[in-house]
């Protein structure tokens, strides 16, 4: 199955080091002016995830959403999430490392559009098996 | 102005501005360490040399300014509008009579060149604190009168009058963008103040220093305690001020998770929020712009240029140049031509146009874009590269003004690359150009280059965002309403109604009936 978010090794070590501080996380690509188009880490306990956020997998075992507006402009590409230098990122629970979260992106070759038209992304309030995951149930 | 030298580095022998090695918090009047006694380093995006030491302030120190609002807040909102008025006057007299101080503070702390904040971020800054002033001394509450004019006789509807005065919220917190940092806490302030608010800013991480400096200008002018200004990193000092109970408003401009976030917080505490979160404004240059004559055309071509304004760090950038496919190629080899004269040298001196990126993740954004452009296929009109600066400036984070060719479901249409790129596309007629200007999530800022007065009504009016610019492009004065229509946000900033998203309305509902109801 072709992944819609992938993590560089740089990226793994952070979560890792931010998971053993804050616990579970979860992640949210932003969008907007400053630090927008900056994927965003949170405890998992405290961000409400929108209901019909799409979920696009896991980096470093921790869920990965969007917005499903804007899913649809960004869907024939890969994410790979990044480390970077930098401060800033708002909330965003690696801020104080010096480190940030970057998002990259790979755009789809046809084929693997094809067979992710095939096996489309669920929204949150579908998701089941996500412990600790808050988000409206409809 | 070629014959005008530039200003010296900031620091450097003989330079005008000598930033301090280390600031603190600015609460209740006075100058306060963090209580954890960290600090961090603030880096100059021009040089990528450390400017000084900032507090990594948390939530500690957050409680201690929201201490010192709320004993300071009573007292100012019980001030006249005559009183905060005059203060905001004297405010907008020191900030003018230290212009170039500021702006050497801006282009230090932020990368942009010096004569942007000499031109734009101080004198606007200036501008709103006057307009302010005015609006809160012209501001009136209302009088109705419900049933009737008599007292005396009948129910209590008769002689019954409504008395609505704007009263202020008390203590607000307000979190500032790195892109214009002294103008941005402007707009945020100067109605707060107005209104009788006592404030509480968290300056962005990336830019703390300028506003010390404003600080250090206009500390006495103010009661203690009615601003206070906490630094340090968003989650450890922001985060707790945005969800504190001891807030009645939070004043956000950032990106759209960050937003999503402080609704959050807003509705544990059921306060209000404003939020400005950014745009991908569309740039719309129809057929007859080119029979405008050569004044006229040279306007337009400038229209596109302002895509660099700030290097593109503008929540309003037009990042989306569309333009007639008649005139593309004509057009853009004007656009080409200007921008291969721009001037993308010292930030310090007055004849630079462009300077540097913000920060060093700022950079490394715009440069992961461009890489999604190209492989989405755009085509590169002109730069797409790093910009290499020589000396001094050589580690600071710089970036080719940039054009690509593409449309507008590329990501590079979709989303704010926060640099000075332009995404390019054309359109054959009215209704196409209204259908890409309205394709994005976004509704802050547009463009509308035309002659035709009914063009320009149309589009102005069909183009769903809060500010379109008709043959303008990129001004901000203080008594135009700004703000977002879509995933933008919500509020108006820079006119007197900002003034009511700081301020609530006491109705006092008076009866002159002097006779019993007869209910009871």
């Amino acid at each position: 199955m072709i992944k819609r978010v992938l993590s560089t090794k740089k990226t793994d070590d952070l979560i890792n080091e931010l998971s053993k501080i804050h616990g579970l996380l979860v992640f949210h690509q932003s969008g907007g002016c400053c630090d927008g188009s900056s994927p965003m880490c949170f405890p998992r306990s405290e961000f409400r995830v929108g209901s019909r956020d799409i979920y696009l997998g896991n980096i470093g075992s921790q869920p990965f959403f969007m917005s499903e507006d804007q899913f649809e402009y960004w869907k024939h590409t890969q994410l790979i999430i990044d480390v970077v230098d930098g401060k800033g990122g708002m909330f965003s629970l690696e801020g104080p490392t010096g480190k940030r979260f970057l998002t990259r992106s790979r755009v789809y070759e046809e084929n693997e559009i094809n067979e992710l038209l095939k096996n489309p992304p669920q929204i949150a309030s579908n998701l089941s098996n996500i412990e600790g995951l808050k988000t409206t149930v409809n | 102005m070629d014959d005008v030298k530039p200003f010296i580095y900031p620091g450097d022998d003989g330079s005008k501005l000598k930033p301090g090695s280390r600031y603190e918090n600015f609460i209740g009047g006075d100058w306060t360490k963090p209580k954890t006694g960290n600090y961090f380093e603030n880096i100059s995006p021009t040089s990528g040399k450390v400017i000084c030491e900032i507090p990594r302030s948390n939530a500690d120190d957050v409680n201690l300014a929201l201490d010192a609002a709320h004993k300071a807040a009573p007292g100012w909102g019980k001030t006249g509008p005559a009183e905060r008025s005059n203060i905001l006057l004297k405010i907008a007299d020191v900030i003018e009579q230290n212009a170039e101080k500021l702006s050497l503070a801006e282009t230090l702390d932020n990368g942009k060149p010096i004569r942007e904040p000499m031109a734009a971020d101080i004198p606007l800054t200036v501008d709103h604190f006057r307009y302010f002033a005015g609006a809160i001394r012209a501001q009136e509450g209302t009088i109705g009168n419900i049933d009737g004019m008599q007292s005396g006789g009948g129910n209590s509807a008769q002689g019954m009058m409504a008395y609505h005065y704007p009263e202020p919220l008390g203590v607000v917190g307000q979190i500032i963008p790195w892109n214009f940092p002294i103008l941005m806490a402007a707009w945020k302030l100067a109605p707060a103040l107005a209104a009788g608010n006592a404030v509480v800013l968290k300056p962005a991480e990336q830019t703390p220093y300028s506003i010390c400096v404003l600080m250090e200008l206009i500390a006495d002018l103010l009661p203690p305690g009615v601003v206070n200004v906490v630094q340090g990193y968003g989650v450890e000092a922001g985060k707790p001020l945005a969800s504190s109970n001891r807030v009645k408003k939070i004043g956000f401009t950032g990106e759209t998770t960050t937003g999503r976030l402080i609704l959050q917080y807003a509705s544990e505490n059921l306060i209000p929020v404003t939020l400005e979160l950014g745009g991908k404004s569309p740039n719309i240059f129809f057929k007859d712009i080119m029979n405008g004559g050569d004044e006229y055309l040279s306007r337009c071509v400038e229209g596109f240029l302002h895509a660099y304004f700030n290097q593109g760090e503008v929540c309003t950038c037009p990042s989306r140049a569309v333009v007639h496919e008649d005139i593309y190629e004509p057009f853009m080899e004007m656009v080409k031509k200007r921008v291969s004269v721009l001037n993308c040298g010292d930030p310090f001196d007055l004849n630079t146009q462009v300077g540097a990126q913000a920060s060093s993740e700022q950079f490394d954004k715009i440069m992961s874009y461009l890489d999604v452009g190209k492989q989405e296929g755009a085509s590169v009109i002109f730069g797409g590269e790093k910009r290499q600066m020589d000396g001094a400036y050589s580690n600071g984070y710089y970036v080719e003004p940039t054009a690509f060719k593409g449309d507008n479901s590329m990501r590079i249409f979709q989303e704010e690359i926060f640099g000075p790129v332009v995404s390019v596309t054309t359109f054959k007629d009215e209704a196409e150009a209204i259908s890409i200007a309205n394709d994005t999530l976004y509704g802050l800022g547009a463009g509308v280059w035309s002659k035709d007065a009914n063009i320009c009504y149309r589009m102005g009016r069909a183009i769903e965002a809060g500010r379109v610019w008709v043959n303008c492009y990129h001004s901000y004065p203080a008594h135009a309403a700004f703000g977002g229509y879509k995933n933008s946000g919500i509020g108006r900033e820079t006119h007197k109604m900002m003034l009511n998203h700081y301020q609530q309305t006491k109705n006092v509902l008076v009866s002159y009936a002097e006779v019993p109801d007869g209910f009871f």
